[in-house]
């Protein structure tokens, strides 16, 4: 009874590709909505995960999210070294700051200064020079994607592709002089701007003079301690925030989550993907239950039992999910394939497919539903109606 | 109990009422009949008499209101709905006026339909499939769907589909009603010839008055009850039928 009810499903190729392409259409719109939303919120946090070294952040306590920078007073990096458990804890500095390019344009860059003896913090992949090439005179590091775009030179002639920063070049940071030490790879920022590194001091050099200059406290745990109790222990010793490098970046996802519309736009997508998958592969699969109702109620005549018309239903139904599913999957990952290394976030973790799974077996429930209380209500009989 | 045993139908005081809305339709009122195994009863009368509502009572696929119908000895009404539904499965054997073949489904498959509900390896219904499709004449189109044949070769897998599990009664609604004259009569023929044995009773609800003479017995039914019953000598099946039917 499996296979003749695949085979009614397939043999009326239209209705069988109205039904599988609502579903597909349903599964690349939720999956892919759901993944830049995920590549999104993964920008959020990038430079929290770029940074692996650290394990504990520790910051102002009004700190919401990575970019919501309060500084913090030099002496608050010697009472966090004096706490007890802490192996290691550098300062880090991290604001935004004009370039000026040789352009004479001006472009807001996204400054980290690392810690000057330890140079805790850089960048997590070297394209050109090294990490230790920050310690050359007004020596900086230069992502590879803004060296490429926003930070790149002019074209040498009207017309031509702009030419990228390299080691070697010069460009403007506050007016003061910073000289490309080398390129790195980094991880997309949510506000895409260049990322540049440089030493912590020269860092507060190039920034605009302030009170307060240190942004973030970078700590490590001891072998042995807990980091969750030393966390605990450096607030309750300081009276600073101190997190997980984990936590941070949850918090920073909450904060966007909570005081951003992205979480809604994003929402309305995928539950309006599911919708039109619904309405599309529900009216679709019910109009083909009403087509063949008169060659279920035969079988129902010559005994199959409506349990077994029921299990037909829902085998078609799994049939075309698993169909739609799969399509859908396919193009969302071609989708990601064909935008990657664009400005587009795009993140397609595997508990998404779980999630788009689920939303297609509700789909495929929901477009059966209908289909079953028909069946169920369906008098054998009918067959002898004309 | 001799008798008994060679009843194949037993209705007696069948009352059926279709309730729509406020409006009531009484489709049986009180039938008595009898069908004999072995036998080709055809139960004739004008539309909306009753027919079509009393074959579906004998057959079980519709409950009466009110009286007895008993197949082969058992009381439908008194089975569980999947009693009723296995029983039907086993005993019964349906020609549909619009064949109710699976469009997606090869003549070979739409005949195995019967033997594979009821749980025989797909195989096995499939052979003995091909072997009604060649009882019926038609086994070069055991591979084809229904919308490549003609409506003459549908009924005739419909007949093979009505036969394969080898059911004691076969119910036909208008089997010639949609066929040409030559193609009606060599229908019904074929039932004759293939589907009646000593134990196999076969009811047939028809309007049409050229296959009347097939019948052992004619039941004419009037305002939901039997007017009269006519027993007769059935014309012989001819030589003919050896031959397929033309497309």
């Amino acid at each position: 009874m499996n296979r003749i009810a695949l085979q009614m499903l397939t043999g009326d190729r239209a209705k069988y590709a109205g039904i599988i392409m609502g579903i597909a259409f349903a599964s690349l719109l939720i999956t892919q909505q759901m993944s830049i939303f995920v590549g999104l919120m993964t920008r959020t946090f990038s430079t929290i995960s770029d940074l692996g070294q650290a394990e504990i952040w520790v910051t102002d306590p009004k700190v919401q999210f990575i970019d919501d920078v309060k500084p913090l007073a030099e002496t608050k990096l010697l009472r966090v070294r004096g706490v007890n458990g802490v192996e290691w804890a550098v300062p880090l500095y991290k604001g935004l700051l004009k370039a000026r390019l040789p352009s004479g344009a001006f472009q807001t860059c996204n400054v980290m200064g690392l810690d000057d003896a330890t140079l805790i913090g850089g960048p997590p992949e070297m394209v050109a020079g090294t990490i230790q090439d920050l310690r050359r005179a007004e020596g900086v590091i230069v992502d590879e994607v803004g060296a490429r775009t926003r930070l790149a030179k002019p074209p040498a002639r009207p017309g031509e592709p702009a030419t990228p920063l390299t080691v070697g070049d010069t460009l403007e940071l506050n007016d003061q002089r910073a000289v490309v030490v080398g390129i790195c790879r980094v991880s997309r920022t949510f506000q895409s701007q260049p990322v540049i590194y440089t030493t912590y001091s020269r860092a507060r050099r190039f920034a605009p003079r302030e009170r307060k200059q240190l942004s973030f406290i970078l700590a490590k745990a001891k072998p042995g301690v807990d980091p969750a109790e030393l966390c605990a222990r450096i607030e309750a010793d300081t009276g600073l925030s101190a997190f997980q490098a984990r936590d941070f970046q949850f918090k920073t996802v909450r904060y966007y989550l909570k005081y951003t519309g992205i979480p809604i736009n994003f929402g309305m997508s995928v539950v309006l993907g599911f919708l039109v998958g619904t309405a599309i592969a529900g009216q679709t699969f019910y109009n083909f239950t009403l087509e063949n109702l008169r060659q279920f109620g035969a079988l129902k005549a010559m005994g199959a039992s409506t349990w077994s018309i029921l299990r037909m239903i829902l085998l078609q139904a799994l049939f075309v999910g698993l169909v739609g599913y799969g399509i859908g999957i396919g193009l969302a990952a071609l989708f990601g394939r064909a935008t990657r290394g664009t400005e587009l976030a795009f993140r397609m973790l595997p508990q998404l497919l779980g999630i788009t799974a689920l939303a297609v077996v509700l789909i495929c429930i929901l477009a059966s539903m209908l289909s079953i209380l028909k069946v169920i209500r369906l008098e054998p009989a009918i067959v002898f109606k004309s | 109990m001799q008798i008994a045993s060679q009843l194949a139908v037993v209705c007696r005081d069948i009352h059926k009422t279709y309730v729509t809305g406020s409006t009531r339709t009484a489709a049986l009122r009180g039938v008595e009949l009898e069908v004999r195994a072995g036998e080709l009863l055809m139960l004739v009368g004008p539309s909306g008499c009753g027919k079509t509502t009393l074959i579906s009572v004998m057959a079980g696929i519709l409950n009466q209101d009110q009286g007895d119908c008993r197949v082969f000895g058992e009381n439908l009404l008194a089975m569980r709905a999947t009693q009723r539904t296995r029983f039907r499965g086993q005993n019964v054997g349906f020609v549909f006026q619009a064949h109710n073949l699976l469009p997606a489904l090869t003549a070979r498959e739409n005949a195995a339909v019967p033997l594979l509900i009821l749980g025989v390896k797909r195989a096995e219904a499939l052979r003995r499939a091909e072997h009604f499709l060649e009882l019926v004449g038609i086994p070069e189109k055991a591979h084809v769907r229904p919308a490549q044949l003609s409506g003459g070769q549908q009924q005739r897998v419909a007949i093979a589909r009505a036969l394969v599990h080898s059911p004691r009664l076969i119910v036909c609604d208008e089997p010639t009603s949609a066929l040409d004259h030559v193609t009606g009569q060599k229908v019904i023929e074929l039932l004759r010839q293939v589907a009646l044995d000593g134990e196999r009773a076969l009811v047939i609800v028809t309007h049409d008055q050229r296959i009347f003479p097939y019948a052992n017995r004619i039941a004419a039914m009037d305002d939901g009850r039997i007017e009269h019953i006519a027993e007769q000598t059935p014309l012989a099946v001819s030589q003919s039928l050896a031959r397929p039917l033309e497309p």
